[in-house]
């Protein structure tokens, strides 16, 4: 799993390539969590995911509390089908900010 | 070895409301339109193949208890939440209070839900009847006794005309009880709580409830992984979502059905049945929640086939 990063404004963008599973996931949260500095804007963009497994999911959600705790502001956007299905099956849509694009999720970043 | 289920619903008994018995009626009865059921064979085709469980039957209600008919001379159990009122009745309905019987019971741990069945287990009141409770609380006797003493129940524990021992057994040891190799492991959950895996004839079940996974990342080192290792069928706590279980229920003590396919397929199992239904859930949610933990196994693309279940009050295993 690569991780292209860019900026747009004050926003970080993080997009993650391949699988995040139990191989890639401590390097996915190791990034998320060094990405969420205090009062940092983070957008995780997943469209060249193709696959996230429960423990990519915690290193989510462990990016959700930090960011919570850092008076920081996370989401995350463009979910293949399959990332969609499995954020479905998860519930995950109910405890991270997703949008269909990452043009809407960085306006709402803004 | 077949594995009965008599309570699947976790944390209390939820019977159907008179609501949901109609919500159910109206759905048959609209599936039913352009059907011909001019016979009780046309009638029972279309109950078993035309309609969702969730409307033709239910998930049940009762809290946690399972049979295990494995050739022995004994009843054995796991758990003795309400279900094992009924499991008790249907036994003295089919032999009669007059049949003296021995039970071995594994409890899980002492939780309510896991025992709140035994006060109304009629085998419990008949004089002649053994009844072994296995575990590995020390305070499982304690528990009992309180939880049959005034002012919660009106007959006192030690009243009860069965001959009733309690045996500690010792979690990674491997026990055999009336034929049956029985094996424990100690769960993450408050105040603990124990898995069993049950072994005969080179068949082998898990009963694993109430067990909450944590983890960082999911290796072959994970002792669950080891204690399910090729098991015929494993009974696991899904009780939650993934997001629920780690965040607002994390330290709640149960599990999610992604990790449970998860677990299921690094350790080669062959048939998962999901356990301990969140007690909100309705049938629909439940079914809706199989279909999706269906979908995740096949997403997974793990070489081994695994069988996804959703346990129910009655369902039979034949292993």
């Amino acid at each position: 799993m690569d991780i292209a990063e860019r900026r747009d404004g004050d926003i970080l963008v993080l997009s993650p390539s391949g699988r995040i599973d139990n191989d890639t996931s401590p390097a996915f949260q190791a990034r998320l969590l060094a990405a969420l500095t205090p009062a940092a804007a983070v957008l995780v963009d997943f469209s060249a995911i193709e696959y996230i497994s429960s423990a990519g999911l915690r290193a989510l959600m462990m990016g959700s509390k930090q960011a919570k705790a850092v008076n920081g502001r996370l989401a995350v956007a463009a979910l293949g089908p399959v990332v969609k299905e499995i954020f479905e099956i998860s519930r995950f849509s109910l405890v991270v900010q997703v949008f269909d694009t990452s043009t809407e999720a960085l306006a709402a970043l803004r | 070895m077949l594995i009965r289920f008599w309570g699947s619903r976790g944390s209390i008994p939820t019977p159907l409301g008179y609501r949901a018995v109609q919500n159910k009626l109206r759905d048959a009865l609209l599936a039913a339109r352009g059907h011909r059921l001019d016979s009780l064979e046309a009638i029972n085709d279309f109950l078993a193949k035309e309609l969702p469980f969730s409307v033709s039957g239910t998930y049940g209600g009762n809290s946690s208890c399972v049979e295990i008919e494995a050739g022995g001379d004994d009843y054995v159990l796991c758990d003795l939440g309400s279900g094992v009122r009924e499991f008790g009745n249907a036994l003295i309905a089919k032999h009669g209070p007059a049949k003296k019987s021995r039970f071995n019971v594994f409890l899980s741990h002492t939780h309510w839900d896991h025992i709140m069945g035994f006060p109304f287990f009629t085998p419990s009141y008949i004089p002649g009847n053994v009844i072994r409770i296995h575990g590995c609380h020390k305070e499982m006797r304690d528990v009992f006794i309180r939880q049959q003493s005034n002012p919660c129940f009106p007959i006192d524990f030690r009243a009860l005309g069965a001959t009733i021992e309690f045996v500690e057994l010792e979690p990674g040891r491997t026990y055999d009880i009336d034929g049956l190799s029985v094996k424990a492991i100690r769960q993450n959950h408050p105040s603990d709580s124990y898995g069993f895996r049950f072994s005969k004839n080179g068949k082998s079940m898990v009963y694993s409830t109430d067990s909450e996974h944590k983890f960082d990342v999911l290796t072959e080192n994970y002792p669950f992984v080891e204690f399910f290792r090729d098991a015929d069928l494993l009974i696991f706590d899904a009780q939650y979502s993934l997001a629920d279980q780690i965040s607002v229920k994390e330290d709640w003590g149960h599990s999610s059905n992604m990790i449970a396919v998860e677990l299921a397929q690094l350790a080669h199992v062959k048939h998962l049945v999901m356990y301990h239904h969140e007690p909100v859930f309705d049938d629909k949610m439940i079914e809706k929640v199989l279909g999706e933990t269906r979908r995740y196994v096949e997403i997974n693309e793990y070489p081994q086939k695994l069988t996804v279940s959703s346990a129910y009050d009655g369902l039979e295993i034949v292993l």
